[in-house]
């Protein structure tokens, strides 16, 4: 049996801040957040982890859901994957995030796991990342000394890495709403189609400008130590119409970007050609919505 | 310790919990409710699911403090009189189970999903059961048995 902890449930922000201020190092040990479990409970249960204590936040209402307005999108840190699923208006602006939504996990998974767990969790191959970083999401850190936010580009530093004071939580994901002519797409590739783990994960989003590429994001999951946007590639679509060769062109780049390892599901090869197979792929249906 | 209260099953029940004691531990081992079984520790298996508020989950990735205050279903909530539940009644009867370890799981899986989703199709049954894992059946009659419980003929 794993080691017992002290669990606290905090019914407000404020005081779930306080439990968490004295968090010292973050790593394995400690005081931690526990949104979802679906991370946490698995790796308590492997010994991976040993907190001292959690800090529950099933009670925080305030966190959870999603508000557009004003051109914005605006999702609470412990909205679900099956929260996103169900809401109305997502999947005509970020049918990326709907998409990996659909393929993440089982049904009971998607129903506890929360976005700011999974982007917290550190994963490469956390699936609701690649398109949060493809739409340009920033997220905001919240300590008893105030808030900040933080390009979700930004918030990854390294392996299970990040830019997360010890104590800060994670409240709130945000992004503009895409402009009109634009269009984003993602692909989840694994060894089946159901409740598996992400080999490769691409996500891109392109914004047209009288027949030109104005921007673009390619962001890449489970094929170097962080998922990573390939600006190199970017830049070479951005200002330019979109031909096959440069499309091509530009997901050869995007292999450069990346560095994959070999492990069980896959060689570090194939990921690179699916990095390659899945960036022309993906670009070239969004480009094609747009023209 | 924590004390945890929640409905399970339409009946109050309360209990001190370690922190760490998980939902399903709750379930089998205070309040002696082994119907939901516990076939995996990584969280893959699907035997563990019940319903917390309506919806499936994985009692074995939730603390029992997590579900304070819920309204929890297991499968020894869905019969009622001594009547099996129409869903148990479809496994029955078109052979949904074989050993029965996965089947708890397979079932409120399945109640929820026709809750969800009264018609749905074969793949979106498919789809609904990757959570919960069967080494038995093959899951052909698994997915007859939820067809002729959502009244689909054929099944
Ligand atoms: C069977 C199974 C299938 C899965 N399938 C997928 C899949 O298809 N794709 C995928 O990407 N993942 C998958 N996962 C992994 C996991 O479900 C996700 O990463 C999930 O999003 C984690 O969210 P959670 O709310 O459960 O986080 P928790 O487990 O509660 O927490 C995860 C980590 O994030 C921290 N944390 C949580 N919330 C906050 C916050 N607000 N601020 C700061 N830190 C926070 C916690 O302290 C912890 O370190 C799967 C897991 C299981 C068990
Ligand atoms: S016991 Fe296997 S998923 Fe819960
Ligand atoms: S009937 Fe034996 S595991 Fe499903």
């Amino acid at each position: 049996m794993y080691a017992d902890f002290d669990l606290v449930i905090p019914e407000t922000l404020d005081e779930a801040l306080e439990a968490l201020a004295g968090a010292v190092g973050g790593g394995n040990g400690g005081t931690q957040p526990l949104a979802g479990g679906t991370n946490m409970i698995v790796d308590l249960r492997a010994r991976r982890v040993a907190p001292s204590r959690l800090v529950g936040l099933g009670r925080l209402d305030g966190l959870r859901g999603i508000r557009i307005a004003d051109g914005r999108v605006r999702m609470g840190a412990r909205t679900t994957m099956s929260d996103i699923l169900r809401h109305p208006d997502l999947a005509g602006h970020a049918p990326s995030l709907v998409d990996q939504a659909r393929v993440f996990g089982g049904q009971m998974v998607r129903n506890a796991a929360t976005v700011a767990g999974n982007i917290c969790s550190g994963s490469p191959a956390a699936d609701a990342v690649p398109a949060l970083l493809a739409l340009d999401a920033e997220v905001t850190l919240a300590s008893p000394s105030g808030t900040r936010v933080v390009p979700l580009s930004e918030f990854f530093l390294g392996y299970k890495r990040d830019a997360r004071a010890p104590g800060e939580l994670m409240t709130e994901i945000a992004w503009d709403i895409p402009p009109a002519h634009s269009s984003n797409r993602f692909y989840k590739l694994a060894l089946r189609k159901g409740d598996a783990i992400t080999v490769v994960g691409v996500a891109v989003a392109l914004a047209a400008e009288d027949g030109k590429c104005g921007t673009a994001r390619i962001a890449l999951g489970a094929v170097a130590p962080i998922v990573k946007r390939a600006t190199a590639a970017e830049a070479m679509l951005c200002g330019q119409a979109l031909t096959p060769e440069l499309i091509d062109a530009a997901a050869r780049q995007a292999v450069d970007d990346v560095d994959p390892i070999d492990d069980i599901r896959a060689s570090a090869e194939y990921r690179r050609h699916c990095v390659h197979a899945l960036t022309r792929r993906l670009v070239t249906q969004a480009w094609e919505r747009l023209t | 310790m924590p004390t945890v209260s929640m409905t399970v099953n339409g009946q109050p029940a309360a209990g001190e919990v370690e922190g760490r004691t998980l939902l399903v531990e709750f379930l089998r081992e205070h309040l002696r409710l082994t119907g939901t079984h516990v076939g995996c520790d990584t969280s893959q298996c699907g035997a563990c699911v019940v319903h917390v508020n309506g919806k499936s989950v994985k009692s074995c990735t939730m603390l029992a403090a997590q579900a304070d205050g819920a309204e929890v279903t297991t499968i020894e909530g869905l019969a009622t009189n001594g009547e099996l539940h129409p869903m148990q009644a479809a496994f029955k009867e078109h052979h949904g189970l074989q050993c029965g370890f996965c089947t708890p799981g397979m079932v409120m899986s399945a109640v929820d999903l026709l809750n969800t989703n009264a018609n749905p199709s074969e793949r979106e049954i498919r789809e609904w059961l990757e959570g919960n894992i069967c080494r038995c059946t093959g899951y052909n009659n698994i997915v007859k048995a939820i067809q002729a419980a959502a009244g689909q003929t054929g099944g």
